[in-house]
């Protein structure tokens, strides 16, 4: 069977277990339950929870990469086949012009990056929580772990996807600069843009159901909005400072102008107080969404 | 307080808005917006409220109004190493308490004080993924179940050979036998090591060797010293398995004390109170009983049995389509001891349809020849194979008036002793001489 498991006496492992100690109550007990107590210990718990975290988070990808019989090639191919679409629509018979002299595919796929990350963490973070109803109405954990693992989810068809940027940059011939260090610190920028918008509507798909009828116009909707099948600064040009700045409203817009930034080099100028702008929806989202989901959390078991 | 008390709840409470729960838990958004478009500032606010129920799908007047008590003002202590059985008719609070002790829900008010790690049992399978192999499963199930990594590797050996699935460790379990699916998920629940184990009605489930591993299985969890809190609906197995009970009615605490004087109370209860055809019967997850009852010959509903004719149960019930769920119906004396099962799938083959809906159907059941006195039949809707979805415990009362086969002046009742049905000679006896 398995060599590496071997029996033990069936206690010790028990005794190893981490133990919720509460300070403000007699010591002799480890866990006190009372109403809105588990507000206090959220986040401790969490840290608690992080394996289960992890092995749901594995679940979620070994599944789907097991349940789609292309498996890995449709996370490849999705995003490929849009560039594909995109470059040829807007770059070729529209000609619009494209950042500098970076081939219009790349520029393209840079932003396709963060957005296809973007768009499928939100729309698999809705569905997680109704999805999950069997373990949410059976065992206690941190709920925010599910539409968590759900992000991470789309992070792993991110990394994959990674891959085809460095195929055509290749094709292209295409060098990047010393920018590209600094993409983690974009990708982070997207995560945390996807996951506050993505928490907010996970809780409020539990609560309205036919809130999931919404979400597919939302992605298609902002796959325009957002400046993926253009360059930003070509945005920039046609509506001024003024007009630029509302449109960075949209976090997508620093968060793909950073990565094209990045990946792009020296072709792309980010403008500075849209970017901040952004940084701001950003973190203005990710409250919203975290608050909101606390507040609906404790209610999902009774209500889903 | 004594040092050896493990769980301590105190005033403990739940309540739910009427209208957040089952029927209407979750709100159609375009029913919000179309309220909203009327007063709008006041529903983004409440909207904004969240947690506090239902507020954006209920009219303003309604929100304060009705709350149900699922449970009120119960308290007790259980101490380290105690067997204790929770009984209590269905809407009792037995569930709600459970999902309290093992924090799925918050209390509304009271508290409760916890010593140790609790696991629950509240179903076998968990998280269990089709997909997944075995092995796999096992790992996920253990992480849900709140093992460590180390811990469920240390066990895993134990694991396979208890639920028999060595061969097939690296099968997606959705090829497994339902058979090997429910011991391979009670096998990872079997092998958590809390200190306080919560089980909710797992012992109904499979074939009677592998019941008698489970309870197997929970004795020992009870003889390693460790605190057993144990839900079910069967008095036997309460009876043989707990130390203490503690009965709940109406989400009150009715009783407390020695698992005899427990069951005792509970069963004096049951019987004295009477048929309660209007009571809310509560629903499972994916079916709901709506009503039972008992009809004649004529097919007009009575309260009475006239022992030797077919017994006629007409069973109005809604599912969610999910496949392989069957009916069962146990027969039971006024000592709420089993006498009998039906079963539908078991021993007919039958699942109900696989279409959502409300349905209706006549269980018509071979002629008994009862003993006189009261019975009543518990009705459950069942996964095949995994376990009760919608137990009514109690769901319908009936008298046998009198009973004799040929009309005779002797009653054979219950309450002789003698047994709770006659056994009739199928022919005559013929007496042969031979010496």
């Amino acid at each position: 069977m398995n060599p590496e498991t071997v029996t033990e006496a069936p206690s010790v492992a028990a005794k190893n277990s981490s133990r919720q100690i509460d300070q403000t109550d007699d010591d002799s007990f480890d866990l006190t339950i009372e109403a809105g107590r588990a507000e206090i210990n959220y986040w401790f718990d969490l840290w608690r929870y992080r394996e289960l975290f992890y092995i749901l988070a594995w679940r979620d990808i070994s599944v789907r990469y097991k349940q789609t019989s292309i498996g890995v090639a449709w996370a490849l191919l999705q995003p490929f086949l849009t560039m594909l679409v995109m470059t040829l629509v807007f770059g070729r018979m529209a000609s619009l012009p494209s950042e500098g002299t970076a081939p219009y595919a790349i520029m393209v796929f840079a932003a396709m990056l963060p957005w296809m990350f973007f768009s499928s963490a939100l729309s698999s973070a809705s569905q997680s929580l109704v999805g999950n109803a069997n373990l949410i109405s059976k065992v206690y954990f941190p709920r925010l772990i599910i539409p968590g693992s759900a992000i991470v989810t789309a992070l792993a068809d991110f990394l994959i996807s990674f891959v085809i940027l460095i195929a055509i940059m290749g094709w292209y011939g295409f060098a990047p600069g010393w920018r590209m260090v600094t993409l983690p610190l974009f990708v982070l920028m997207a995560f945390l843009a996807s996951l506050g918008p993505s928490l907010f509507i996970t809780a409020l798909n539990v609560k309205f159901r036919d809130f999931r009828y919404v979400i597919p116009f939302m992605v298609q909707f902002g796959l325009y909005v957002s400046p993926v099948g253009y360059s930003s600064s070509l945005m920039h040009q046609k509506l001024g400072d003024n007009l630029f700045l509302l449109y960075s409203l949209n976090p997508m817009v620093g968060v793909i102008d950073g990565f094209r930034w990045a990946i792009l080099g020296g072709n792309v100028e980010i403008y500075l107080p849209g970017f901040f702008l952004s940084l701001i929806v950003t973190g203005f989202f990710l409250c919203l969404g975290i608050i909101y989901f606390r507040k609906t959390e404790k209610s999902f078991a009774d209500i889903i | 307080m004594g040092n050896n008390v493990v769980i301590k709840v105190e005033n403990l409470g739940k309540s739910y808005q009427i209208n957040s729960r089952k029927t209407e838990s979750y709100t159609a958004l375009r029913d919000v917006a179309a309220r909203m478009a009327v007063s709008p500032f006041r529903k983004i606010r409440s909207l904004m409220a969240g947690n506090s129920s239902n507020t954006g799908g209920l009219r303003r007047s309604d929100t304060t109004a009705e709350a149900f008590w699922a449970l009120r003002d119960v308290s007790f202590t259980v101490k380290q190493g105690e067997v204790i059985g929770i009984i209590g008719r269905n809407g009792a609070g037995k569930s709600t308490l459970l999902k309290i002790l093992s924090r799925i829900t918050e209390p509304s008010n009271g508290r409760v004080q916890i010593k140790g790690r609790v696991a629950s049992l509240l179903e076998v399978g968990t998280g269990f993924h089709p997909e997944l192999s075995g092995r796999e499963n096992i790992f996920l199930n253990g992480a849900i179940l709140g093992m460590s990594r180390a811990e469920i590797k240390s066990k895993f050996d134990e694991i396979v050979e208890f639920a028999e699935v060595e061969k097939f460790l690296d099968t997606p379990v959705k090829r497994y036998s339902s058979g090997m699916y429910v011991r391979l998920a009670f096998g990872v629940a079997a092998h958590l090591e809390p200190e306080i184990l919560v089980v909710d009605e797992v012992l109904a489930v499979g074939d009677a060797e592998f019941q008698k591993k489970c309870i197997g299985k929970m004795s020992d969890v009870a003889r390693g010293g460790r605190t057993v809190l144990f839900v079910s609906h069967n008095m036997a197995a309460v009876k043989s398995l707990t130390t203490t009970g503690l009965v709940l009615q109406a989400g009150k605490v009715a009783f407390s004390g020695s698992s005899d004087e427990s069951i005792d109370f509970y069963t004096r209860s049951i019987n004295s109170q009477n048929t309660g055809h209007d009571r809310n019967l509560g629903s499972g997850s994916h079916t709901t009983v709506k009503q039972v009852r008992l009809l004649d010959n004529a097919g007009v509903a009575v309260s009475h049995y006239n022992p030797g004719s077919p017994l006629i149960l007409e069973i109005t019930f809604q599912t969610d389509g999910t496949a392989a769920l069957s009916i069962e119906a146990f027969l039971l004396d006024s000592t709420r001891s089993k006498l009998a099962l039906a079963s539908l799938h078991q021993f007919h083959g039958t699942s109900l349809p696989g279409r959502p809906g409300i349905y209706v159907f006549r269980l018509i059941l071979e002629p008994l020849w009862l003993a006189s006195g009261r019975y009543s039949l518990d009705i459950t809707t069942s996964l095949v194979n995994s376990g009760w979805d919608h137990y009514i415990e109690d769901a319908i009362d009936f008298d046998v008036i009198t009973s004799n086969p040929l009309g005779h002046p002797w009653d054979f009742k219950q309450s002789y002793g003698y047994g709770a049905f006659a056994m009739l000679c199928r022919e005559s006896p013929v007496f042969t001489q031979i010496e």
